[in-house]
């Protein structure tokens, strides 16, 4: 009896001790999850339903990836995640919670409240992830020292189209542009591309909503695409409110790129080369549903802040932004290339799918567009285009 | 009659191969290309299940093993007779899988569920499974059948599994997502490619700690299309091999020294590699280009590329 209370007592006092050594030597990186729930937008169709949660499991998919390395090499992240309601006020969130307690945020906010944040002075002392934004202006006028894009920018997007439809010598685009701000900014990139790859732009209209009833889709596509002679129809309709209607109702047949048809991504459930597929599987496994471009750029996010607190075995943001910025930082996107980010912008280079709806069609760079450094860069704004100039 | 006799005789000894083979899992088609690299010429393509990666053969050359990802198996192939002999129970999308010297345990990395399933083939029986970091790939054995190591792509570790206990003694970090192991023949150095680095790390068998890092650079490519695979390193140790991928090149390093001594170009993604018995030549697998090279070790030249078929994947030579 006696011996077995003693066993008891020595057992617990090891264990204790155990817990301290192992508190003791386990290094924590704490990581803020910040996002604003969004109210579902009018859209064109409702196969697709809306996704309150993108983003929020591929950060905690990389935590748990992190961490299996961290077991290994006394590393904890940690992930705390705040989502303010959609009548909430993003700053108070973020003065009130997050300022001082965390060097690490992965922002799923609007370009707006990201820059409202970004600017603060307290934020001077952190890294901010942005996984959603896709703003040009983000990583030119308007970057940020401590801001680092995930998902690639416009541009990006739409050299990656620029290039498949050289390529493929559809060099007569037809363009047509939905009304909202960000459709204006999607045609920016369009032009921008067009121009550096000598591209033609025949005709350009802007899609006008009508509620007439006397106009159906199949008459007023047809009616509508009855221009002068084209290759492609290119379409900036971000938002998904009448892309899907031009595919096989143009009057001429031609194939539709941009925002609908043939679309440039960061990610796609249909990719599954380069290992893929096991990130599709585990992601599949954790949400129960495919992972959306959100999720990869949160997940992205928070295994660049792994990787990097790996390598230089430290938790604090002067070694970790360096190695971030640096040539020796790799990281596994699961497309083919190690990727890293443009010291210039803060943007992560990295290849872009070119998807179709069931089928993933390309992987820009396209084969042939050669670049110096890495054929990534032929993709955005390259180092001598840029216009940031890194404002702390 | 005799005619009868003679096409029997002939068909019968069609079916049998003759020296040196080697042989090719080819992903997409689903089959396994039998070649005769003296003559350089594919003999034949024998269906052999779905989606084939891995392939080892056994001591004895009597067997191939050959990972049949989408089977969820890994069957035993007869060397002679080109027929299944049997299936082991690998667990989920095998695809590579390493054997002890001895020829009576397998092990294999499943990926999805980040497991190690070792099996004893006598048995056709798993007996263990250990858990490793995510998305285990590249694994072996050391020829003095002390060490199992498995590497992790995701958590960036090779995993030391002792082969008595089966469980895991020690880990070391490397370098982003690396691909293959393999131990040198006297057991003292792991060699371990990373393939987003674009490095090989050598480490040492007793501190387990990296004793060099090599770099590899090669001109008219960019630094991000080497991304090293496959391994093998001759028996005297004078040099080691490395398939580099998308850079479509094999590195030939002095294993003294480990200084880069030449770069020869071969087909495009190269991805694996086997020695001819006498180590006197080197044969790859090209994946893009569905072709293997012949390469001659002692003029360092590539001599021949023979179209095998589509995704060539693994290889195993028979003497």
């Amino acid at each position: 009896m006696i011996s077995k209370v003693i066993f008891h007592i020595i057992a617990l006092f090891f264990s204790l001790f155990f817990v301290t050594a192992f508190a003791k030597n386990n290094q924590v990186i704490d990581i803020a999850y910040l996002t604003q729930e969004k109210i579902p937008p009018p859209s064109f169709s409702n196969v697709d339903l809306f996704i309150k949660n993108k983003g929020i499991f591929g950060a905690e998919l990389a935590i748990s990836d992190n961490n299996t390395t961290g077991k290994f090499t006394n590393q904890q992240f940690i992930l705390k995640k705040f989502i303010v309601p959609v009548d909430g006020n993003v700053v108070d969130v973020f003065t009130k919670n997050i300022a001082d307690k965390f060097r690490y945020v992965i922002s799923n906010l609007p370009a707006e409240s990201l820059l409202k944040l970004a600017d603060m002075p307290v934020a001077k002392q952190m890294l901010i992830f942005d996984a959603t934004t896709v703003d040009d202006d983000l990583r030119n006028g308007q970057c940020r020292g401590n801001v680092l894009h995930l998902l690639p920018d416009r541009a990006m997007r739409a050299d990656a189209l620029g290039q498949y439809m050289m390529k493929k010598r559809w060099t007569k685009w037809f363009l047509v542009i939905g009304n909202t701000p960000e459709d204006r900014l999607f045609v920016e990139a369009i032009k921008r591309s067009a121009k550096r790859f000598n591209m033609d732009i025949v005709v350009e209209k802007t899609w006008e909503h009508s509620f007439d009833a006397r106009r159906t889709a199949q008459s007023d596509v047809a009616v509508f695409s009855q221009v002068d002679d084209y290759d492609v129809l290119v379409v900036a309709d971000e938002q998904g409110m009448f892309g899907e209607y031009l595919d096989y109702r143009t009057w001429l047949p031609r194939p539709v790129i941009g925002t609908q048809g043939l679309v440039a991504t960061a990610w796609h459930h249909t990719h599954d080369q380069w290992g893929a597929t096991q990130l599709q599987n585990r992601f599949k496994d954790l949400a129960g549903r495919w992972p959306e471009e959100e999720d990869y750029a949160a997940y992205l996010a928070a295994r660049a802040i792994g990787e990097a607190a790996t390598r230089t075995k430290s938790n604090e943001l002067g070694p970790i932004k360096a190695y971030l910025l640096s040539d020796q930082f790799a990281l596994q996107g699961y497309k083919g290339n190690p990727l890293s980010f443009r010291a210039w912008d803060g943007q992560l280079r990295q290849p872009v799918l070119l998807a179709a709806p069931r089928s993933l069609v390309a992987v820009a760079p396209v084969e042939g567009f050669l670049h110096p450094r890495t054929e990534l860069d032929t993709l955005g704004f390259d180092q001598p285009e840029t216009h940031c100039q890194w404002k702390d | 009659m005799i005619k009868t006799l003679l096409t029997c005789f002939l068909l019968a000894f069609s079916v049998i191969v003759a020296a040196e083979t080697v042989f090719l899992t080819l992903e997409k088609d689903n089959a396994l290309a039998v070649v005769d690299p003296i003559e350089g010429k594919l003999l034949k393509t024998v269906p052999v299940g779905q989606r084939p990666r891995g392939i080892a053969i056994s001591p004895d050359y009597k067997f191939l093993y050959v990972a049949t990802s989408d089977d969820n198996t890994i069957k035993i192939i007869d060397t002679q007779t080109l027929k299944e002999a049997g299936r082991l129970p690998s667990g989920e999308d095998p695809e590579t899988f390493a054997l002890n010297p001895a020829g009576d345990k397998l092990y294999v990395s499943n990926e999805d569920d980040s497991m190690v399933t070792a099996i004893d083939i006598a048995k056709k029986k798993a007996f263990k499974r250990i858990k490793v970091g995510v998305e285990p790939e590249g694994i072996t054995v050391s020829p003095d059948n002390q060490w199992l190591v498995s590497a992790s792509e995701t958590t960036n570790m090779v995993h030391w599994i002792t082969t008595k206990t089966h469980e895991i003694s020690e880990n070391t970090l490397v370098d982003p997502r690396p691909r293959a192991v393999a131990f040198t023949a006297d057991s003292q150095q792991l060699w371990v490619t990373s393939e987003m680095a674009g490095t090989l790390m050598i480490l040492d068998v007793k501190t387990k700690q990296a004793i060099k890092t090599v770099k590899f650079e090669a001109t008219g490519v960019t630094s991000d299309k080497i991304q090293p695979v496959g391994i093998v390193i001759d028996k005297e140790r004078r040099r080691g091999y490395v398939a580099l991928g998308p850079a479509n090149r094999v590195a030939v390093i002095n294993a003294q020294t480990f200084e880069v001594e030449k770069m020869l170009l071969v087909g495009s993604r190269v991805w694996n590699l086997a020695f001819s018995p006498d180590q006197k030549r080197l044969y790859t697998t090209n994946g893009v280009s569905n072709d293997m090279s012949i390469i001659d070790l002692e003029s360092l030249t590539v001599t021949k590329s023979v179209g095998v078929g589509t995704y060539p994947w693994g290889v195993a030579v028979k003497p």
